[in-house]
């Protein structure tokens, strides 16, 4: 078993009953992800190229926080969920849940995972079983879980019914198509909860919602955090929400990590220019604050093939020589604590030969400015 | 907006829908079929029919088997024969009566066994893809290759006559078919987020497939099974028109059409009957499985 | 923003009097569009916003004459660049629907055909139109894409829908829709399943052509943000009416609807964090069964007894800016 070497950081909040690692043990540690999506043509089925969907992601989710994933389509940022989940093999890595390696030889067999991370999925006609009521919806997951009696787990589904705003008793026996998208996704996220979880992985979960439910739901959510004690992931395309409900920010492009940080830090400086154009194409509500350039150009690329060096080289308007020939490094995502700042670009890296890279005196100027500085 | 902080668990309940009549899947299908009068009447019709073929020993005025060189082809409305007589003097009511007997069994029992194997077979293919699916449906579809009727006659010609051969031979025919929606159905739930959420719930794949796959893949099987019955009446009752099915004394509709096939020029209407007999019970079946399908469909 | 000549009758491209839509079954009716009343200028952009089911596309639809008549019964008046659309010949309305009023939709994969090149479809609308032969209409249909800006135009004439990216379709179908050079473009939240990079691009775009051909667009879209890039007028419409109306700025900067002010307090961006957002309680109302009064008055927490049994009227608070509230803000 491993335990990455983390530097201790105070605490406020008390332990789960099922807590292992203690509060500096991060809740989920996933090292060097890859799953890569073979595409087979031709006569003969053979492969002819190759989907690079999660391609080395490294990253650690704190006790108690939000990370918050965003990306463009194509990114991985689903991919990568269901890879969290283990509902999709990974090609290599490793997932840690709390100091124990998931799935593996003396870590955690797949059946405690299933009790500790769940995910909620986007409110879609695939959701939830249309020939399952409400009520059973939710309690499918406890009563599949040994020594929990049918009973037990309508109880345990009519109590979250309640927790996430929907009488047991007006709602529980209904059928999803006699819902509404806002009153469907609290069942979903029900559903998550059945089995007691402590991290929750949250995959676009509010994307289909009408602006008002959407307030709704998210409100919701960060309720239930801090009532049941929650980790969350929150992966979303919309960068107005996972402002508002992360904590840290991990950026994705084309099955990297490019950015990752706190979401203040991030959202007021951004290091990566692509986490700068997703940011400025964030639409004002101000009718007098018009765009007449779009930020970013071209559309998201293909993942069959990606580019040389750094991947998003070819739509980056500072793109230098050393961009298309070497890929930049992240740095140790795995080291880096809840403060840290990282990108994966080659004009944040002093001395990597990109002209805009920061000079020795820019870096002690930075950090007479920041009290914390970043790693470099 | 400071007022838009209250308690969220009140939220989505005062301004809803006033509360709905909550019935379970199969209550609501009911519902739907009850205001569908031809569905209704095509269903009486089939339990009439089923009903009559299985009660034939005392309804039927006459033993089916027995031959009177008297009274040959009588027209319909004879005194004694109501529904006339065939070659042989025998009552044709009797012989509808009971000959509904291997007719309904060689309609319903190949497709139940079809559907219960192919549905099987189907739900596998669909649920696992890959190499299973590979090796299952690639088998199927070798024979789905064949026209079913020729499939029917090399399979019972090869197997020889009789009613056991004649009840493999369709249920061979009827699996691949079935197979085939069964396998597209379960694919579809395959690529669900509800079977996703359920696999993440930690359910084995046997209560995946028990609890969510089957129930949304036993409606349209079903429905397509229920078509199915009317194709099989007609291809037994071809069968046995070609002598490959039930053997002579032993009454059943096609049988008798073809028997009765030399006659029809001296008494039409008297040799209509069976063909008459084979036409509205699959007419039934059609109408009742569209019915079905129309009132199975959750969302409408 | 296009600076218009006082208003003059011959300004006025699209009049909507008292538009009312009921889908009519066996077992119900369902009161989609419950009275609309606006007119659009030439050159002018009026954004729809409402939620799912505030009947927005159902208005937008009625005004192609795209509903089926035998389920529907559509009354009120509705006019486009002088045609009576309730009144024209099916025949006449085919020619309308595409010379004058076209669409584009939030799918472009359902809207264009699978089997045929963009080039080809664009080319085949412009004939229906058009009597010209096919190579001088496959020399429009490259204009058409260079006027949407797509890259390496030649190509993509002959790529079929399906190579193409989300954004690179979109502008594809938007080429289609302005092949006849249509005085309304009708978008149904054409950038709702775009990626925010191109949902930029494409609003700026569909601006510019906008103001390059002077053409009039109904936008209907859930996303204020969206309404606030590219509107002139916005109409807030719930349960199947237009709550709130008038110039962008006005709606967006000084609503007067309650139900206006909640969708800015509940749509997310920049909100303080850890506070819980302003949402609005409760669920749009059922439009089979829809409430006396206010439609909005069960989820409004300004309501007062009178909301619950009196409709209120359009009001004018100044301006054009028009308001159904009893109590507007």
């Amino acid at each position: 078993m491993e335990q990455p070497v983390k530097k201790p950081e105070p605490h406020d909040r008390d332990l789960h009953p099922r807590d292992r690692g203690g509060p500096a043990q991060p809740m989920l540690i996933a090292r060097d992800i890859k799953k890569h999506f073979p595409i087979h043509a031709g006569l003969m089925n053979r492969q002819v190229a190759e989907v690079k969907a999660v391609d080395g992601v490294s990253f650690s989710v704190m006790k108690g926080e939000t990370l918050g994933v965003v990306g463009e389509s194509g990114c991985g940022k689903s991919t990568l969920a269901r890879l969290l989940m283990h509902l999709m093999d990974r090609d290599s890595g490793e997932i840690i849940l709390d100091g124990l390696a998931v799935g593996e030889y003396q870590g955690m067999p797949l059946g405690d995972l299933r009790r500790s991370m769940q995910m909620v999925f986007q409110d879609s006609y695939s959701s939830l079983n249309p020939r399952f009521t409400v009520e059973d919806s939710v309690a499918y997951g406890p009563s599949k879980q040994p020594g929990v009696s049918k009973k037990k787990a309508r109880e345990i589904a009519r109590d979250l019914l309640e927790k996430v705003g929907l009488r047991a008793k007006l709602f529980g026996a209904r059928y999803p198509h006699e819902l509404s998208g806002g009153q469907k996704q609290r069942v979903n996220i029900a559903r998550a909860l059945a089995l007691d979880p402590r991290i929750v992985i949250l995959d676009e979960a509010v994307s289909a919602l009408d602006k008002s439910v959407e307030a709704q739901v998210l409100n919701l959510l960060n309720e239930l955090k801090a009532q049941l004690d929650l980790t969350y992931v929150f992966i979303s395309h919309d960068l107005h929400v996972v402002h508002y409900i992360s904590d840290r920010v991990l950026v994705m492009y084309l099955g990297q990590v490019v950015e990752i940080g706190p979401v203040d830090k991030i959202y007021a400086s951004p290091q990566h220019p692509y986490t700068k154009a997703l940011l400025e194409c964030q639409l004002s509500m101000d009718p007098n604050e018009r765009v007449d350039q779009a930020p970013l150009a071209g559309d998201p690329p293909n993942p069959v093939n990606p580019p040389s060096g750094c991947r998003f080289h070819p739509r980056c308007p500072f793109a230098e020589d050393i961009c298309s020939s070497k890929m930049p490094a992240l740095g140790d995502t795995l080291r880096a604590g809840r403060d840290d700042h990282l990108t994966a670009c080659f004009m944040a890296q002093p001395g990597s030969g990109h002209s805009k890279a920061p000079t020795q005196a820019d870096l002690l100027k930075r950090a007479a400015a920041h009290p914390a500085p970043m790693e470099v | 907006m400071t007022d838009a902080t209250s308690d969220p668990i009140s939220f989505d309940q005062d301004a809803d829908l006033p509360q709905a009549v909550v019935r379970g899947y199969w209550a609501s299908v009911w519902n739907r079929l009850k205001y569908d009068y031809v569905t209704l009447f095509c269903l009486a019709l089939i339990i009439l029919i089923v009903l009559s073929a299985v009660f034939a020993p005392w309804l039927a005025p006459y033993d089916p088997e027995k031959s009177s060189m008297a009274y040959r082809l009588k027209p319909v409305g004879h005194d004694k024969y109501i529904l006339g007589s065939d070659e042989q003097g025998r009552d044709i009511l009797s012989r509808i009566l009971y000959g509904g007997r291997v007719s309904l069994a060689m309609g319903i029992l190949p497709v139940a066994l079809g559907t219960i194997i192919g549905g099987i077979f189907g739900i596998i293919a669909g649920y696992y893809g890959g190499k299973v699916n590979m090796i299952i449906m690639r088998t199927m579809d070798v024979f789905f290759a064949f026209p079913s009727v020729l499939l029917a006659v090399a399979i019972s010609g090869s197997l020889g006559g009789g009613i056991q051969n004649q009840l493999a031979s369709l249920t061979i025919v009827f699996i691949p078919p079935l197979c085939r929606v069964a396998e597209t159905a379960a694919s579809q739930v395959r690529n669900m987020d509800f079977v996703d959420a359920a696999r993440a719930s930690g359910a084995s794949t046997f209560s995946i497939l028990k609890d969510h796959v089957l129930i949304t893949v036993i409606s349209p099987v079903l429905v397509y099974a229920s078509t199915l019955v009317s194709a099989s009446i007609l291809l037994a009752s071809g069968l046995s028109f070609l002598g490959l099915g039930v053997s002579p004394p032993t009454p059943d509709w096609g049988l008798m059409l073809s028997t009765l096939r030399q006659s029809i020029w001296v008494q039409p209407l008297v040799c209509a009957i069976p063909g008459i007999a084979i036409l509205i019970t699959s007419i039934a079946f059609n109408i009742v499985s569209d019915g079905l399908r129309v009132a199975m469909d959750v969302k409408s | 923003m296009n600076v218009m000549a006082p208003a003059a009758a011959a300004d006025t491209l699209v009049r909507v009097q008292d538009l009312k839509v009921t889908f009519v079954s066996r077992e119900e009716s369902v009161s989609a569009v419950n009275g609309i009343n606006f007119e659009l200028k030439r050159g002018e952009v009026m954004c729809v916003i409402g939620e799912s089911g505030s009947g927005k596309s159902v208005m937008m639809r009625s005004l192609m004459r795209l509903h089926p008549p035998k389920r529907t019964r559509i009354e009120g008046a509705m006019e486009v660049d002088g045609y009576d659309i309730q009144g024209v010949s099916e025949k006449q309305m085919r020619q309308l629907r595409g010379a004058t009023v076209s669409m584009i939709f939030q799918e472009p994969m359902t809207a264009l055909d699978p089997l045929y090149t963009v080039g080809e479809q664009i080319a085949e609308t412009v004939r229906i139109h058009e009597n010209i032969p096919q190579e001088a209409a496959m020399k429009r249909a490259l204009e058409l894409l260079e006027l949407v800006r797509v890259p390496s135009p030649e190509r993509r004439l002959k790529a079929y829908p399906h190579e193409l990216s989300g954004g690179l379709r979109q502008r594809a179908m938007i080429a289609v829709a302005l092949s006849c050079n249509p005085s309304l473009l009708l978008a149904d939240e054409p950038t709702t399943a775009l990626d925010a990079s191109v949902q930029i691009q494409v609003l700026v775009l569909l601006r510019r052509l906008q103001k390059e051909l002077g053409m009039s667009v109904i936008f209907v879209t859930h996303d204020l943000g969206v309404a606030a890039q590219i509107a002139d007028k916005v109409a807030v419409m719930y349960a199947g009416r237009l709550v709130e109306y008038g110039s962008v700025q006005d709606v967006l900067l000084n609503p007067k609807h309650h139900y206006t002010k909640g969708m800015l307090a509940s749509t997310v961006a920049e909100q303080e964090k850890g506070r819980p957002l302003g949402a609005i309680p409760g669920t749009p109302p059922d439009l089979r069964a829809l409430p006396p009064g206010c439609s909005f008055a069960p989820r409004c927490r300004a309501a007062k007894a009178q909301c619950r049994t009196e409709l209120p009227p359009e009001t004018d608070t100044g301006g054009g800016h028009r308001v159904r509230c009893l109590f507007p803000l």
